[in-house]
């Protein structure tokens, strides 16, 4: 290596340290930026008719998005719905059952390959399956098209907690003479239960700020989600078009319903990190 | 009496659970061989009328029916390309500041930050980029740029803040907090005592950094920075705000653009001509070839560096 005098040294090292330091805070300050601007925007645009009542045509005053915000809930709890079983099952085959067998390592390989799925994909996937062959966008493709997102998510961290559950627990349990699915529902599952829950809520943080898979499926509805297999109106599409309206008002509640959507996904991922010290 | 009864339907119960779980996961298997086959025979009437002409045709005409993906193709790799540029070195030096410099009090609540970023959706980055970041660029950033580089083509042309430059800048800080998290656990699985040992052979804390983090996780890192790759491809939503959503090829990053995600957000859910729908499922074909090859090399990479460096979890 080349010598170098301390003294030199000592200044690269302390410059780097100013550079690291300086860019950490850039980019940190950079992201809080981007925070600073949801929430003030945000709130400015939170009211009670906000919450409470239907959009309103542009240039009407007293318009809400409590119509978007009923079927953003309706539609991600859909998606848990259709997800979270097959997931969980799908885990535990691998955990359980497959373990070092071929079939279980081509479900882990799609399982991967369906987590780098970009997400606007499964909106096209699910637009050629149900969209395309009904005729109409509905609120349950919307809901597929996320249980898509999250079923690799939830496949993944099911078997990530479930190998993490000891061994000579499932033995015990069997040597008492329990049968097999009640030592992994009642020994292996609920031992796993707090990982479990925390994979599950990451991936429903992550779907319910996803619009991309919702653009060609549910679509969006002034109207209340009274039935889902209609266009389903939801927070995040309405971002999208309000966003890049020309009208104001509308890109103001756009900005509410950003704040509203930030808000519950970090709160959602604050859950599950606590959930994980708590363990 | 009841013990033997038991005995009797256990198994049963447990074929049935068994089966369910085999039911679900060959489920998964079918979900993803249905999505491959159902975008492969989509695309297929695009496949026949332009071949693999496509990929390197800039045509997109709906009125005369010519499609080619040139120009989301160009879009999508420039605008990744510009952001990992931005957020490799950035995420590098944070994650260094993070594990290296900053005491306890200042890297836990800063990491649990950006740990948390990494969950805001990124329709938030685009609407920010459109609405905070687009004026700035066209009032101050790209004016400096087209000054400072002369009279560079890269920087040439109407400065509207939005186009090509301004996607992979809003990509890059949406990328940021989750490469930085991924950097971050890759630095601390070095052990402490082989940077112990460069310590006590008198090396600063940079070139500790430099010469054992770095060359330690190396390849942690690149799996890393794929990762982020795989991310910020097949990224829509905050591109589809900034990018201008033009089908257009120009020398200049100024220049409005489109990516592939992009395309199909905005021209998707309009298209009626068959062979509109067809070209655009194509183009989704190649973005999901792309993107899956990407994060499924880095995925494994990733894993084999983790057993190899002896902390599996």
């Amino acid at each position: 290596m080349r010598r170098r005098s301390v003294a030199s040294r000592r200044i690269v090292d302390l410059a780097m340290r100013l550079v690291a330091g300086s860019a950490a805070a850039a980019g940190i300050l950079a992201l809080a930026w981007i925070l600073a601007t949801v929430v003030s925007r945000g709130a400015a645009a939170f009211s009670p008719a906000f919450f409470t009542h239907l959009p309103t045509p542009p240039g009407v005053a007293g318009g809400g998005l409590a119509n978007a915000m009923l079927g953003t809930l309706l539609i991600t709890s859909l998606a848990a719905l259709f997800s979270i079983p097959m997931g969980l099952m799908a885990g535990v085959y691998l955990a359980e059952f497959g373990r070092e067998s071929r079939f279980a390592a081509a479900v882990r390989m799609a399982t991967n390959i369906l987590m780098g799925v970009p997400s606007i994909i499964s909106g096209v996937f699910v637009y050629t399956l149900l969209v395309a062959t009904t005729g109409h966008f509905s609120g349950y493709a919307g809901a597929v098209a996320l249980a898509l997102i999250m079923l690799p998510v939830i496949v993944r961290t099911t078997e990530d907690m479930l190998l993490l559950v000891p061994g000579a627990l499932r033995e015990a349990g069997l040597a008492l003479g329990t049968p097999r699915w009640r030592v992994t529902r009642d020994i292996v599952l609920r031992s796993a239960s707090k990982g479990l829950l925390t994979g599950v809520l990451l991936a429903v943080a992550r779907v319910s700020g996803e619009t991309a898979p919702l653009l060609f499926t549910s679509l969006n509805s002034p109207y209340w989600p009274e039935r889902l297999g209609q266009p389903t109106a939801n927070l995040t599409v309405t971002i999208f078009s309000y966003a890049m309206s020309p009208f104001r008002d509308w890109q103001a509640q756009a900005w509410g319903a950003a704040m509203l959507i930030t808000l519950g996904v970090l709160a959602t991922s604050l859950c599950a990190r606590l959930l994980m010290r708590g363990k | 009496m009841a013990l033997s009864e038991r005995r009797v339907l256990s198994p049963a119960a447990d074929r049935v659970f068994r089966s369910t779980a085999v039911l679900c996961a060959l489920s998964v298997l079918l979900l993803l061989l249905l999505l491959v086959s159902t975008l492969a025979w989509k695309s297929l009437p695009a496949v026949r009328a332009f071949g693999a002409g496509f990929l390197w045709s800039d045509a997109w005409n709906p009125v005369t029916g010519a499609y080619g993906a040139l120009s989301s193709i160009y879009g999508t790799l420039a605008s990744t390309l510009i952001a990992l540029l931005l957020a490799v070195p950035l995420s590098l030096t944070i994650a260094f500041f993070l594990v290296e410099l900053a005491p306890p009090v200042v890297s836990r609540p800063v990491g649990v930050a950006i740990e948390l970023l990494a969950a805001v959706p990124s329709i938030i980055y685009g609407m920010w980029g459109l609405f905070v970041f687009a004026p700035l660029m066209s009032r101050h950033l790209q004016p400096a740029l087209a000054r400072l580089s002369g009279d560079s083509p890269l920087f040439a042309g109407a400065q509207m803040g939005i186009g090509i430059l301004t996607a992979g800048l809003i990509l890059a800080l949406m990328i940021l907090p989750f490469m930085t998290a991924v950097i971050r656990d890759v630095f601390s699985l070095v052990p402490p005592v082989v940077k112990e040992a460069a310590y006590g052979l008198g090396a600063t804390k940079w070139e500790v950094a430099r010469q054992v983090t770095l060359l330690y996780g190396l390849r942690g890192v690149i799996g890393a920075g794929v990762l982020g790759l795989g991310r910020a491809i097949g990224e829509t939503m905050a591109v589809t705000f900034v990018i201008g959503n033009e089908h257009r090829l120009s020398t200049s990053l100024f220049a409005p653009g489109n990516t592939i995600a992009s395309t199909l957000a905005n021209e998707f859910s309009e298209a009626s001509d068959p062979l509109y729908v067809s070209s655009l499922v194509y183009l989704g074909a190649i973005l999901l070839v792309i993107s899956v090859g990407i994060q499924w090399a880095a995925h494994s990479w990733l894993a084999r560096v983790e057993r190899r460096s002896g902390a599996w979890r």
